[in-house]
């Protein structure tokens, strides 16, 4: 009987530690980002790194600005294009979708999340960028297409499974009697949707798009193969641009000394700019649960 | 949740005193057509052109300049997502169940677990990426390997297996929890022999999900288990996956052939993952 009941307080602390891993993988994430790259961002000096218009590795001048600009455009574009069509898709998902069709497009959605970033970033590079070189060519700009609005088009696409999965959600979480009142009281099927539901759900639809946000700022690969990646003040929306993330792929392969540690610097700005967001879902979530 | 009734015609003729409506819903219904459009053409598009490239030389053992075989990086592909789950999967497991089974409710620990798994989950892989490159290369000392790839890979997919292990436990209902102690059985046999095995599909349905992004991931990659395109020696040795493969040969810009036919395959495998994933979702709902 002693024996049952060592195995049970054993077995008890074997699953207390283990849910201390991921308490433990966020602290030594934490620790080995800002202790690599906060002692360059000293050297470099915070402001002049953060806003330095110069990418120089080789004079040693560090300023990451373009590249938070960079990342800033794209993630713009892809909000604009990506968040109306995935609304959309989302009240189609919910309120007008043929009940045989459902599953398919539901499964559909979740492909969509599921498909790997080089694969978009490939299609992006052997779709898009042609696409839109030759738009930018008829519209009289010149560029090989590898642009902002490539990369935003692309993340657009990315962004959708988070923006379509989470609002769905949150306008099915709404009581139905909601909607059929605004119905009852005259109001067309859509006018009910737009003018009752979809407030109604607000605080999940603002999630989604924070959700979507952090999903196109951090994406690497796909952007790296769309964007052209040229380190310096973006100059339009077919000109090249390069993102924060991609930074950091592109030149640690090669990099050593100081310009290592300001590659890392990059990714704790990166990494601080997700946290920001990550805690505005989480204070967005508890907010709409005290409701 | 379709709530259309009556004919078309008779709803056209609704529509015809709400212009406004009428576009709306023209806008939705665009909407709808844009994106999965999007999915169907991306999809034919990657088959039309990769399956005719789909030769044996890429599935040879050994990788040359010529051939570009995408066997290797299958192989460690599959060592990978191996050493990933086995790592994952026992730590996501047994935390879910300290936070369903045994943790107190309002308990200030559960929160910050709760907290940290959420943001685990919102951290870009690059992000992982460069701590991998930090912490297991250099740090631990293990040089750019398939270990180090796949411990950073272990952490990115603990916060989908803890969620959906959760999900599933929760889900059980409790009376199958007092069935089981009013037998007599303790509260480990209880989680093991009851709880847990009513939960597998659930469980499942995480892990599986969570080969998915294993098997996708490039960015958290490059840098810990490195780019090399031959078979691995051992977990000690650098090996590209698939994925990154995939990145390499689109970036070459030289064997855009084999990279259409390297995409066919990765996207025919992350297709059957994520039906197998439904599957096993479905069954988690019918029982």
């Amino acid at each position: 009987m002693k024996r049952k009941a060592l195995t049970e307080i054993v077995m008890q602390v074997i699953f207390f530690v283990a849910a201390c891993a991921s308490v433990l993988a966020v602290a030594l994430i934490c620790i080995f980002l800002f202790a690599n790259g906060i002692p360059a961002m000293k050297e470099i000096g915070f402001v002049k790194f953060l806003t330095g218009t110069l990418w120089r590795p080789k004079n040693e001048i560090f300023g990451i600005f373009p590249m938070i600009v960079g990342s800033l455009y794209v993630t713009a574009g892809a909000i604009i294009i990506g968040v109306p069509i995935g609304i959309l898709t989302a009240v189609f998902m919910a309120y007008y979708c043929p009940e045989r069709i459902y599953k398919p497009l539901k499964a559909a959605t979740e492909l969509l999340a599921g498909i790997p970033s080089v694969i978009y970033g490939f299609f992006g590079l052997v779709v898009i960028v042609p696409l839109v070189r030759e738009f930018g060519r008829t519209m009289g700009f010149h560029g090989n297409g590898n642009s902002i609005l490539t990369a935003s088009i692309l993340l657009g696409m990315m962004i959708l499974p988070t923006i379509i999965g989470l609002t769905e959600s949150s306008l099915r979480a709404v009581p139905e009697q909601y909607y059929e009142g605004a119905v009852a009281l005259g109001a067309t099927h859509e006018r009910s949707i737009f003018r009752v539901v979809i407030p109604a759900a607000k605080s999940g639809v603002i999630a989604a798009l924070v959700l979507g946000i952090g999903r196109a700022i951090g994406e690497t690969m796909a952007v790296i193969m769309v964007a052209g990646n040229q380190a310096r003040m973006p100059e339009g929306i077919f000109r090249g641009v390069r993102t924060l993330t991609a930074n950091i792929v592109i030149e640690m392969g090669y990099a050593a000394g100081l310009h290592r540690e300001a590659l890392i610097a990059t990714g704790v700005v990166l990494f601080v700019f997700i946290l920001i967001l990550n805690f505005s879902v989480a204070l967005l979530k508890r907010r709409s649960e005290h409701e | 949740m379709s709530r259309q009734g009556g004919s078309v015609k008779e709803k056209l003729k609704s529509y015809k005193r709400t212009p406004g409506s009428f576009i709306v819903m023209l806008l939705v219904l665009l909407a709808a057509i844009i994106t999965f459009a999007a999915l169907l053409f991306l999809i034919a598009y990657i088959l039309v052109n990769g399956v005719p490239y789909l030769k044996p030389s890429l599935f040879s053992f050994t990788y040359t300049s010529d051939n570009a075989s995408l066997m290797p990086a299958l192989i460690n592909t599959l060592i990978m997502t191996a050493l990933s789950l086995l790592i994952a999967v026992p730590l996501g497991i047994f935390s879910a169940i300290y936070l369903v089974e045994y943790a107190k409710r309002g308990n200030k620990f559960v929160e910050i677990i709760r907290l940290t798994t959420e943001t685990l989950q919102g951290i870009p892989s690059i992000v992982y990426g460069l701590f991998g490159m930090l912490f297991f290369v250099t740090f631990c000392h293990w040089g750019f390997s398939i270990l180090a790839g796949a411990f950073t890979l272990s952490i990115m997919v603990l916060p989908l297996i803890m969620r959906s292990t959760e999900e599933a436990l929760k889900s059980v209902p409790d009376s199958y929890r007092e069935g089981s102690f009013g037998l007599g059985a303790g509260k480990l046999r209880t989680v093991f022999r009851i709880v847990l095995p009513s939960a597998v599909p659930g469980i499942l349905a995480g892990v599986i999900l969570a080969v998915g992004r294993i098997v996708g991931e490039t960015a958290a990659l490059i840098y810990t288990a490195g780019t090399l395109a031959k078979m691995p020696k051992n977990v000690m040795s650098s090996g590209r996956t698939l994925a990154v493969h995939m990145y390499n040969l689109a970036s070459e810009g030289l064997y855009m052939d084999q990279a259409y036919a390297t995409a066919v395959i990765l996207l025919v495998l992350v297709v059957v993952i994520n039906t197998l994933s439904g599957i096993a979702a479905k069954k988690l709902t019918k029982s």
